[in-house]
């Protein structure tokens, strides 16, 4: 009896782990972009935590806020103290599904487009967005790429008045993460 | 049975659960403990950022009890213009240039500890400056033997702080004044004094400073005041304006450590600001190889 329970367990769990299709990484590519007259800021990171479920679409990210390199330093410590605070919501995450899971092949070498819906969550603030991006299947690697653009005011970030004409009402945001399997 | 068929199911619902387990800990440095290099007339644990140059212009004015006549003091202003760079993120170095006892002055701030949470837990920010003040006035007297050393006084801090939290952040500054040459023979060469500090955070972009130097019981705490400022530091973007209001003149250690002789209760309080500009002349920061700042400091 004990055998045969062993036995239905190992099928149970290998074949549990051949259909658990997970992809992650943990030093994923995420940056965005603030362009205005007076000046550009650029940040990104090297630090982002993806895990994409290919069987059903569900993607998750995770950015710590403090892993953001900006050009100056100064620009980065307001970033971290005053309008993402840091210390108070020290991550960005993101957990959403790519809806149109049928239109992309993960066994398949190719390019595919992919819509992404689910809830972004920055600054205590979460937010349902949609956006489109890009699936590349490459030998077994998975690289998600997406553009989309983010309201600072939606996510109840203040700006004061002095640099309100240096920094982007919307900022672009960059993803461009290369997946892995999970073992 | 049951168990091993809802695992994956599970697995696959938490996600972000999972993301969370793999998260490493990361050194999870505590920064911004002050807006700026100074808390009101003395270091803060503040230094410019790597590569970072920061321009200081301070002035003190005149006593608010000479009254209208000299318009609260504005009609005496007093400064000290000074540069400091950030060399990595525990080191910086100044230069500054005072016109009272025409003063040059020199230092070196060093963090020897970083406040931090995650891999490893250090409560505090220590940090020391040392620094060397050359008075260039004319000899006062001709007649006898004057020795560029005797222009020279030196000044050592330790200084110990704690960001408590977002808004409140508290220093304490061990400090030892030694000048070559004093005016009298009763008077001490060496001073010691024990500094505090905080400041208290009233919106992003505008901090309430205190700061205090207690003398330790000697010759000068008999003949000197200890000096009690406040101040209010205001930023924006690039700027940090620090308005404030002192019984000290002087805007080096030896002065208004040692220096001081204005008395709160009599009025005689400077105003004065700090005008701090940063300049990011190189980009080191950003170009240092990954994992640098990942040092065990």
């Amino acid at each position: 009896m004990f055998r045969i329970l062993l036995a239905l367990a190992l099928i149970l769990t290998a074949s549990g782990t051949a259909h658990a299709q997970k992809f992650f990484t943990k030093t994923g590519h995420v940056s965005f972009f603030s362009d205005t007259q007076m000046e550009d800021i650029k940040a990104y990171t090297h630090q982002g935590a993806v895990i994409l479920n290919t069987q059903t679409g569900d993607v998750v990210f995770s950015v710590l806020m403090k892993g953001f390199q900006f050009e100056k330093a100064l620009m980065q410590e307001h970033f971290n103290e005053k309008y993402v605070e840091s210390d108070k919501f020290p991550k960005a995450t993101f957990t959403g599904k790519i809806t149109n899971l049928a239109a992309v092949k993960f066994t398949q070498n190719g390019t595919y487009n992919a819509t992404v819906q689910g809830d972004m969550n920055l600054h205590g603030v979460s937010k349902n967005i949609t956006t489109q991006g890009k699936v590349v299947v490459e030998n077994g690697k998975i690289i998600l790429k997406a553009d989309f653009p983010l309201t600072i005011a939606d996510y109840n970030i203040q700006i004061p008045a002095a640099v309100r004409d240096n920094i982007a009402k919307v900022v672009a945001c960059n993803v461009d993460v290369t997946l892995l399997p999970m073992p | 049975m049951a168990l091993f068929l809802t695992l994956p199911l599970v697995a696959q619902e938490d996600l972000m659960g999972l993301l969370d387990e793999m998260e490493e800990k990361t050194h999870d440095y505590s920064y911004a403990a002050f807006k700026t290099v100074r808390i009101v007339n003395g270091h803060s644990i503040e230094i410019p950022a790597p590569g970072v140059l920061q321009m200081l212009i301070s002035h003190r004015f005149g006593r608010v009890n000479t009254g209208i006549y000299d318009l609260f003091g504005l009609d005496q202003a007093n400064m000290r213009m000074g540069f400091e760079y950030g060399l990595s993120p525990h080191l910086c170095v100044g230069i500054g240039r005072s016109n009272i006892g025409k003063t040059y002055d020199s230092f070196l701030k060093i963090k020897l500890l970083r406040q931090q949470t995650g891999k490893r837990n250090i409560p505090i920010t220590l940090a020391g400056v040392s620094s060397i003040q050359a008075s260039m006035l004319k000899w006062a007297d001709l007649d006898r033997v004057n020795y560029f050393t005797s222009r020279l006084s030196y000044s050592h801090q330790l200084l110990i702080a704690r960001k408590f939290s977002d808004r409140f952040s508290f220093q304490l500054m061990p400090t030892m004044v030694h000048r070559n040459l004093v005016a009298t023979t009763a008077e001490d060469n060496d001073v010691f004094a024990v500094g505090a500090g905080a400041r208290y955070k009233l919106s992003g972009s505008v901090t309430l400073n205190a700061e205090y130097y207690y003398l330790l019981p000697s010759y000068t705490a008999d003949t000197y005041e200890n000096s009690l400022s406040i101040g209010v530091d205001i930023e924006t973007g690039g700027h940090v304006f620090q308005l404030l209001f002192t019984n000290s003149l002087g805007m080096t250690e030896n002065q208004y450590v040692a220096n001081t002789d204005g008395r709160w209760e009599n009025g005689d309080i400077h105003f004065g600001f700090n005008l701090a500009r940063v300049f990011t002349v190189s980009d080191q920061h950003n170009k240092a190889p990954k994992g640098e700042s990942e040092k065990a400091w």
